[in-house]
């Protein structure tokens, strides 16, 4: 038998019992589309939180005072000692590496801001002009702060797009002194509104240089020191020379906890694709189910046909070609039901792309690929029975129909 | 061309067994017109079945074309049946899908033969049985006659050496029956070995030979009308 008469004699016989058919079409389109769709849901969120970490910066090293263990309190220790502060020279001598492309030493407070008789309370940020490469921000009007000496006090902030609006309303902001606590400073850039963020609300922040941060705020210590490495390769050794630096200066005490966003974002990663293949294996269950339906149904679809496959046997059709004939009505079914499935998650995942915009919600090569193998596979293994029952089938009893 | 030797087939019914024929000794030539006579369960059907090894003799040798049946595999079985063997059935048993040309034209698709030799086929022997102008009707709009003379066509597509038609008039008034006949005596005519068997004494008495079987046993073989 030529395979184009196989193929045709199986469609003839598929779309004769349409009902039927489409009972399959459907279950196997149900699964490999929610094969899809679930895989493709899981693979946004990974990728929305990824996103998520990128804008926070890339390669990104986090210096924060204090350390996140117990030491022992023995006899030599001495109670009470509480963590030594990380100062404007710990960043200095930090920012020697050749590794580092930026580093930003970051003061946080809360203060009163002011112009003429408008005040609200602002998230203070003091640092320096590497600070908005670093974290990827954006200006949306004039200049961030200027690259110079750390220890220069200069009067002059940037403020979030929120002040902006609150405090000066429909007035020019750029150029204006808004005065924080005592001190007043010339507004020279203003913050593009951040899409997104995780921690900190930029729109609701006032940056000035570090050096007036730590006079306003009253403390030569600082809240972080984020550094910037050349690549992702590079930063193990900056953690180690991080660690080594500060503990020298410190006096041999390791007093400092130095975190990666990478950590984080990693465990994530690993969080969210575990979610992934879960759901998928989850709605993988759903193509075995179909696998069933596509058995029971064939297996009623054989009985119905005893007298016509007792027949073919008659006319000199071997066990083998009998097999083969199921066998490929079964694959049909299974790919035009797969095919079905993989157009309803194209269109199903573009569909929620269109109600979610910040999803990236795109069916993984891999899970469409699997879904489809899976399908023709459970397809042909669900249908080897019906075929085996079909083609051992005794051709006298069964012209008998029996 | 067919020589059956000392063939048994037994069936087990419950616990018993049933010797469906018995010591069954046959010599059949090439273009003989032989009828199986005899009543329900004589074994009639058990042999035409054997013959068209759609069944296994218990015990027993059968050659067919001094070939060995026997001894063949599956597959040497199913060629064998596809090449050299045509079936007639009582209740036609066309594929109510198909069309008339398409049922006719399913052993040669069964031997993988290539379209276009397929299609020049069907269309001599649907005019050679007069139903050119049915090719692309189904089954069922059909008569009686028509269907039985597709089949007919159908088991003759292959040219086998033997048409084994198992009471083809069973299921059809007198006159569609008697153009049966005619058809399968007109085939007769032109060479192929038929094998009718039949409960109709009028049939049995057309043929050159006739069997009588009784229990599973050949009780008498008249050659001559």
């Amino acid at each position: 038998m030529i395979a184009s008469d196989i193929i045709a004699y199986a469609w003839q016989s598929l779309s004769r019992h349409r009902g039927r058919s489409l009972l399959m079409l459907i279950a196997m389109g149900i699964s490999v589309a929610s094969v899809m769709l679930l895989t493709a849901l899981g693979e946004g969120a990974r990728r929305y939180v990824h996103d998520e970490f990128a804008s926070l910066g890339t390669n990104l090293i986090i210096v924060l005072p204090g350390r996140n263990e117990t030491t022992g309190a023995g006899l030599n220790a001495m109670p009470g000692v509480t963590p030594r502060d990380l100062t404007l020279d710990d960043a200095r001598a930090l920012a020697r590496h050749s590794a580092i492309t930026r580093i930003a030493p970051l003061n946080v407070g809360a203060v009163e801001a002011s112009w003429q008789n408008r005040k609200r309370e602002i998230t203070l940020l003091g640092s320096t002009h590497d600070l908005l490469k670093l974290r990827h921000w954006k200006l949306a009007a004039g200049q961030f702060l200027p690259d110079m000496e750390w220890e220069r006090t200069t009067p002059v902030c940037v403020i979030g797009k929120k002040i902006r609006d609150e405090i000066f309303g429909p007035h020019a902001a750029l150029g204006q002194w808004l005065r924080l606590g005592q001190n007043r400073y010339r507004v020279i850039g203003i913050m593009a509104s951040e899409g997104r963020t995780i921690g900190l609300d930029v729109e609701e922040t006032v940056i000035i240089p570090v050096a007036s941060a730590q006079s306003l705020l009253n403390t030569p210590s600082l809240f972080r020191i984020l550094i910037e490495t050349s690549s992702r390769g590079a930063m193990p050794s900056v953690i180690e020379f991080a660690t080594a630096v500060i503990r020298e200066r410190h006096y041999g005490e390791e007093d400092v906890t130095v975190i990666t966003q990478d950590a984080v974002l990693q465990t994530f990663d690993r969080i969210l694709s575990t979610l992934t293949y879960a759901v998928g294996g989850i709605a993988a269950i759903s193509l075995v189910v179909a696998g069933i339906l596509i058995m029971n149904v064939m297996l009623v679809a054989v009985s119905q046909r005893t007298a016509e496959i007792g027949l073919l046997k008659a006319l000199g059709a071997s066990r083998q070609q009998i097999l083969r004939l199921i066998l490929t009505e079964a694959m049909l079914m299974s790919l035009v039901g797969a095919t079905a499935g993989f157009v309803i998650g194209i269109f199903g995942s573009w569909g929620i792309r269109l109600a979610f915009p910040e999803l990236q919600v795109y069916p993984p090569f891999w899970a469409i690929l699997t879904s489809l193998l899976v399908a023709l596979v459970t397809g042909l293994l669900f249908s080897l029975l019906p075929a085996g029952k079909a083609a051992g089938l005794d051709p006298v009893r069964a012209l008998q129909g029996r | 061309m067919i020589r059956l030797e000392q063939i048994h087939r037994d069936f087990e019914v419950g616990d018993q067994i049933v010797h469906a024929l018995n010591d069954i000794n046959l010599d059949i030539a090439h273009g003989e017109y032989l009828s199986v006579m005899g009543p329900s369960g004589s074994g009639k059907s058990t042999l035409l079945n054997i013959i068209g090894i759609l069944d296994h003799a218990t015990s027993g040798r059968y050659f067919l074309n001094e070939q060995n049946v026997t001894d063949m595999d599956e597959l040497a079985e199913s060629r064998a049946r596809n090449r050299h063997i045509g079936f007639v059935f009582q209740s036609f048993h066309l594929v109510p899908r198909l069309t008339a040309a398409q049922n006719i034209e399913l052993p040669l698709v069964l031997a993988g033969i290539a379209p276009a030799l397929r299609r020049q086929k069907v269309q001599q022997v649907l005019e050679s049985l007069s139903l050119a102008d049915r090719a692309h009707h189904t089954p069922d709009q059909l008569s009686g006659g028509q269907r039985q003379r597709v089949a007919i066509a159908r088991a003759t597509i292959t040219e086998p050496s033997v048409l084994l038609a198992d009471e083809p008039t069973g299921n059809l008034d007198q006159k569609s029956g008697s153009e049966v006949i005619v058809t399968l005596e007109a085939l007769n005519q032109r060479g192929i070995t038929l094998i009718v068997v039949t409960h109709d004494k009028n049939i049995a008495d057309r043929s050159l030979r006739s069997l009588q079987m009784v229990d599973g046993r050949v009780v008498s073989d008249r050659h001559g009308r």
